[in-house]
């Protein structure tokens, strides 16, 4: 693990290019939208197969911009972006559970596989499975307008293991849940994610959320956002209640709230 | 409780006028020529039942096949525009230069075109073009009310433009659509009732025409009759299209849930 981040830190310093092994990198990433607003400035980054990254930083710093360039929603204006061994299969889930309200659950969670027209029977089955992983069996049929918040926001992630992801991409997505919905969603993450060895990118702008979750968190700078400062942390396979009041999590907390603020400081 | 309160109090106060209007009509002795009174109507509407009734069909046909025209003309114009950016910016204008030309100017035309002994066709053109409109814009502005965020989804999971329509499009704009519909529903009538008073003549026998040649005997009560059954078909349109509109979007959308939900 330290010796996987030790190698990461010389990628993003450009010395291992060539013989890189992470599922997804960013090399000199900037971006200016058509307004003339530059979003993303030289952004380097890198992301191994099986790591939990968290992107935390400041409103407006890039963040989201970033996951729609990873996801291929916007292209950058400069620098490369790129896939090894090729391009996963990719989910997205956004702040907003952005489900389709003129149909069910079970609908909504079988939606990318309709997209890509998997066989009715098994876009079902999986479909279903997903909804019983997130914890909704039984809502199936259930409107999105009769799920509170966070059973809302279940079908979204619902929706994205439904696609079989290998990168699951989250901007924010507990933002808007209160501090209850939101841990428990947290830690039935982290437990999907690891069953499906699934490589999470998450944007947050929650000190505590990034580090409870977080293998690795990555502190950006304000706009035009770039990489300010790397931190490593090594929680626990099964994160819990006795996690949430660790020394180490604390520890990791403390180091990203500073590097943070050092950031937002050096361009003030 | 609620349901009952909303139905007995405006049926109330229709018999309340009524009455009053009865009442008046006899105690300062109005001329039946300028006011009938509302015995006289119902007595007009019961002798003539069987040809009023067979002009209201007549009207209404007329409506409704303006109207399914108007639907679908409207619906597909507005999916060309949602996909053709081209298209909208060619064409929009034209529909709005239809739409705010008043009807009447040019139903002389279109009468003409289709000459005096088919007035049935002449009406169900007037009629479309004055329902089209609200299904046109409603249509195109709902196709574009699109959640960005379930739009990126799409586009993520490589949808085709048929699947982008189909299951995203279309479902977002239904709740603009069917509120065009109800809205052209009301305008198709209104469209073949012009219709019919333009065309004057005496092969048109929809309940316009009845009420115009009611007017020239001087049958008042008959004329009243014929527009107390346009105002039934008025309103039973609407509350079928009302019913419709709950039908379809009382499961998800908030303009039809109730408000003590």
């Amino acid at each position: 693990m330290r010796l996987e981040y030790k190698r990461l830190l010389l990628v993003q310093k450009g010395f291992l290019t060539f013989q890189m092994s992470s599922l997804l990198t960013l090399t000199s990433i900037s971006k200016r939208f058509d307004n003339g607003l530059e979003a993303i400035r030289r952004l380097d980054l890198a992301v191994a197969a099986g790591e939990f990254v968290s992107l935390v930083g400041p409103s407006g710093c890039g963040k989201s911009t970033a996951l729609r360039l990873v996801a291929g929603l916007t292209a950058p204006s400069a620098g490369t972006l790129s896939f090894a061994p090729a391009r996963p299969e990719i989910a997205f889930v956004f702040q907003e559970p952005a489900l389709m309200p003129w149909t069910g659950a079970l609908a909504n969670a079988r939606l990318p596989l309709d997209l890509k027209r998997v066989a009715r029977g098994e876009a079902e089955a999986r479909a279903e499975r997903a909804l019983a992983r997130v914890g909704l069996k039984g809502f199936e049929k259930a409107y999105p307008r009769e799920l509170s918040g966070g059973m809302k926001m279940r079908v979204s992630i619902a929706r994205a293991l439904a696609a079989e992801p290998k990168l699951l991409l989250m901007d924010e997505p507990f933002a808007a849940l209160d501090e209850f919905a939101r841990q428990a969603l947290n830690d039935d993450l982290i437990a999907l994610a690891r069953e499906d060895a699934i490589t999470v990118l998450f944007v947050t702008h929650s000190v505590f959320e990034s580090a409870y979750l977080s293998s690795r968190v990555l502190v950006m700078t304000p706009r035009p956002g770039a990489v300010a400062a790397e931190i490593a942390l090594r929680p626990p396979a099964i994160r819990d209640a006795a996690w949430r009041m660790s020394e180490d999590f604390l520890a990791g907390a403390r180091r990203i709230s500073a590097a943070l603020k050092l950031a937002m400081e050096s361009t003030a | 409780m609620r349901n009952a309160l909303n139905i007995a109090v405006p049926l109330a106060l229709g018999i309340a006028v009524l009455a009053l209007w009865q009442w008046a009509t006899v105690h300062f002795r109005i001329s039946p020529f300028v006011l009938p009174p509302p015995s006289a109507i119902g007595t007009a509407l019961a002798e003539n039942f069987s040809s009023l009734a067979e002009s209201l069909g007549v009207t209404l046909a007329v409506t409704w096949i303006a109207y399914l025209l108007a639907l679908a003309g409207g619906l597909a114009l507005a999916i060309v525009f949602s996909q053709s950016r081209v298209a909208e910016r060619a064409l929009y204008p034209y529909a709005v230069i239809l739409q705010v030309t008043p009807v009447l100017a040019i139903a002389p035309l279109i009468l003409i075109w289709t000459g005096y002994d088919h007035v049935e066709r002449a009406a169900v053109i007037i009629a479309m073009v004055v329902a089209f409109f609200p299904i046109l814009s409603n249509a195109t502005l709902g196709l574009r009310s699109v959640d960005p965020a379930l739009s990126d989804l799409f586009a993520l999971y490589g949808a085709s433009r048929l699947q982008r329509l189909w299951r995203l499009q279309l479902p977002s704009a239904l709740p603009y659509i069917l509120a065009g519909m109800k809205i052209s529903g009301g305008l198709a009538l209104i469209g073949a009732v012009v219709a019919e008073f333009v065309a004057g003549s005496g092969s048109a026998t929809g309940l316009a025409w009845r009420i115009t040649e009611a007017g020239n005997r001087l049958e008042i009560a008959k004329m009243f009759a014929a527009l107390a059954l346009l105002s039934l078909a008025g309103i039973a349109n609407f509350y079928a299209l009302g019913f419709l509109q709950w039908l379809v979007l009382h499961r998800w959308h908030e303009s039809a849930l109730r408000q003590d939900d």
